[in-house]
């Protein structure tokens, strides 16, 4: 039995499971949630690399299959590196090095996911806290458009409503839990109070939130956007009077009308709250290492994600520089695309434009991408199959393990393989 | 509509192409009104459009969901529904698309049959 193993699926990165390993397989995980059980004991692996002749995916070499890569990737004029939220850090690296061979653009999946809230975050900045701290010290509790239950679901017990700390013994009992969201959802089941908001209403409320903790409340509405004005004074005075507040925020409000604005706003009621209490926010990352390669980005590049490296130096614009908007431009001209699903992931119309132009995957996995690529070349799975290291929702640092031995190479390494065929090719 | 994670979702999110994933995301969750409603109290599909795509979806009842709202687990499905425009800041509108919800008898795609007009051939 391996103990203390990472879990590779959500921003969690739970690092506490014990992973059974017998005959060079993972026979049995334990202390994982369904998620994170279900990727580390795997499914149906890419066997072999393979490239698209005729319009068949045929068996290829690694050789064959990273040549191919490197060769399209040469070729195109506006290449675009897409993915590395679910893999290491160290093969994040190589892929900025690639980008900056081929004069690519270098975007990560946070573009469609948690993208608006880093631009409210370089805005506003962010009165932030660890997991830990949250653990240990938080009394009020609040999820903002987020689901917990179902996203990150041992997130509860592990960090936040349900966790037992040095300082919040008595765990969920000693805590007040507030759902903010526009259905009620498993985690609203298990709150205290829960505040129905009617779709794209966010900022409207948050606002109305701080001009009554400004003292401004004689000038708010009655309702606003539905809800009674005495809830939301309610709301504020419990915000108030907590000892260690934190608003997690989710999709619902960086997915939802006014985006990274209603970041903005939230992160700014937070710093006005930190007037009469302590009172931290933190965004609820998807996958398990999206946080890393936005660190690994903001090191390498100064930016955080959509990244354009043909410039010679690298250039930032969301909007212009981001993959769905050079896809829908019809600018991009061939994609590499590691550890994600755009074609699962992305509006239909910007999967159209994804299968006009050649697609390179890295991934263990099948998946709709696979449909529309002319290259495949299977990797190892990170923190299976591949050690590195990656960045926990809260930004802290953790070491991913080798479980058990693997015949694919890992991400880093193929990387590596396309790296040296492009200077090959290039000389 | 709005988009979003679910367990089932999540759990086979690393096998798309798997039968599980396929029928997670192309049922989507509606009021127990809504549904009475369009009288598919006792199940069915609908037929769901947006002004950027339509698809046919399998039903369940969500009691957390207030009348007037789809939800769809995120995925290809949803994802038919969605806009490409990014306001500008590189994300599309996942969640908050006006659709148009009907029954139909039309029978709900498999994930390749989703693809099978953009796979490469």
């Amino acid at each position: 039995m391996t103990e203390d193993v990472l879990c590779t699926f959500c921003g969690c990165l739970c690092d506490d499971l014990r992973v059974e390993v017998a005959d060079g397989r993972v026979q049995k995980v334990r202390g994982a949630c369904r998620l994170g059980a279900s990727k580390i004991m795997g499914h149906d692996r890419i066997k072999t690399p393979m490239i698209r002749e005729d319009g068949v995916l045929r068996e290829a070499t690694y050789d064959q299959a990273c040549a191919r890569a490197a060769q399209i990737l040469l070729k195109a004029k506006r290449p675009v590196l897409y993915g590395w939220a679910s893999t290491s850090c160290e093969a994040d690296r190589k892929g900025i090095l690639l980008a900056e061979e081929v004069g690519g653009v270098m975007d990560t999946t946070a573009t469609v996911c948690h993208g608006p809230s880093i631009l409210g975050i370089e805005e506003k900045g962010l009165a932030g806290a660890t997991l830990g701290q949250v653990k240990n010290r938080a009394d009020l509790i609040i999820f903002w458009g987020c689901n917990p239950a179902e996203a990150h679901p041992r997130h509860a017990l592990r960090y936040s409503s349900n966790a037992c700390g040095r300082f919040t013994p008595e765990g969920r009992s000693g805590r007040k839990v507030m759902v903010v969201d526009v259905r009620e959802t498993r985690s609203a089941k298990n709150a205290d109070k829960f505040l129905r908001l009617i779709p794209g209403t966010d900022y409207e409320v948050i606002s109305a939130m701080r001009m009554i903790l400004g003292g401004k409340a004689d000038v708010v509405p009655e309702t606003v956007a539905g809800l009674p004005k005495t809830q939301l004074v309610e709301t504020v005075e419990i915000m108030k009077n907590a000892r260690f507040g934190v608003i997690f925020f989710g999709l619902g409000m960086t997915h939802s009308r006014g985006r990274y604005k209603n970041v903005d706003n939230a992160l700014s009621l937070v710093a006005e709250l930190n007037a009469f209490t302590k009172f931290v926010v933190m965004a609820m990352r998807g996958h398990y290492n999206v946080a890393g390669i936005g660190q690994v980005m903001a090191c390498a590049s100064g930016y955080p994600m959509s990244v354009d490296y043909s410039r010679g130096a690298p250039y930032f614009n969301p909007g212009e520089t981001t993959i769905c908007d050079l896809l829908n431009r019809k600018e991009a001209d061939a994609a590499l695309v590691i550890a994600a699903d755009p074609a699962s992931n992305f509006p239909r119309s910007t999967v159209e434009a994804l299968a006009e132009v050649p697609v390179i995957q890295i991934d263990p996995f099948e998946n709709p991408t696979t449909l529309l690529a002319d290259v495949v070349i299977p990797s190892a799975i990170a923190g299976v199959e591949a050690e590195g290291t990656a960045y926990r929702m809260d930004g802290m640092c953790l070491r991913l393990r080798k479980l058990v031995d693997s015949e694919f190479p890992s991400d880093e390494a193929i990387l590596q393989r396309i790296i040296d065929n492009v200077r090959r090719l290039r000389a | 509509m709005i988009s979003g994670r679910t367990l089932n979702q999540g759990a086979s999110t690393e096998a798309k192409m798997g039968l599980a994933f396929g029928e997670e995301t192309s049922t989507c969750a509606l009021s127990e009104d809504d549904l009475s409603v369009m009288g598919l109290s006792g199940g069915g599909n609908v037929l769901i459009a947006s002004p950027f795509g339509r698809e046919v979806l399998r039903i369940r009842a969500d009691k957390g969901l207030p009348s007037g709202m789809v939800f769809i687990p995120m995925g290809p499905w949803a994802n038919s529904l969605v806009g490409p425009d990014t306001y500008g800041c590189g994300m599309p509108n996942y969640k908050g698309v006006e659709v148009e919800v009907t029954p139909t008898k039309e029978p709900v795609k498999n994930i390749r049959e989703l693809f099978a007009a953009l796979q490469r051939i």
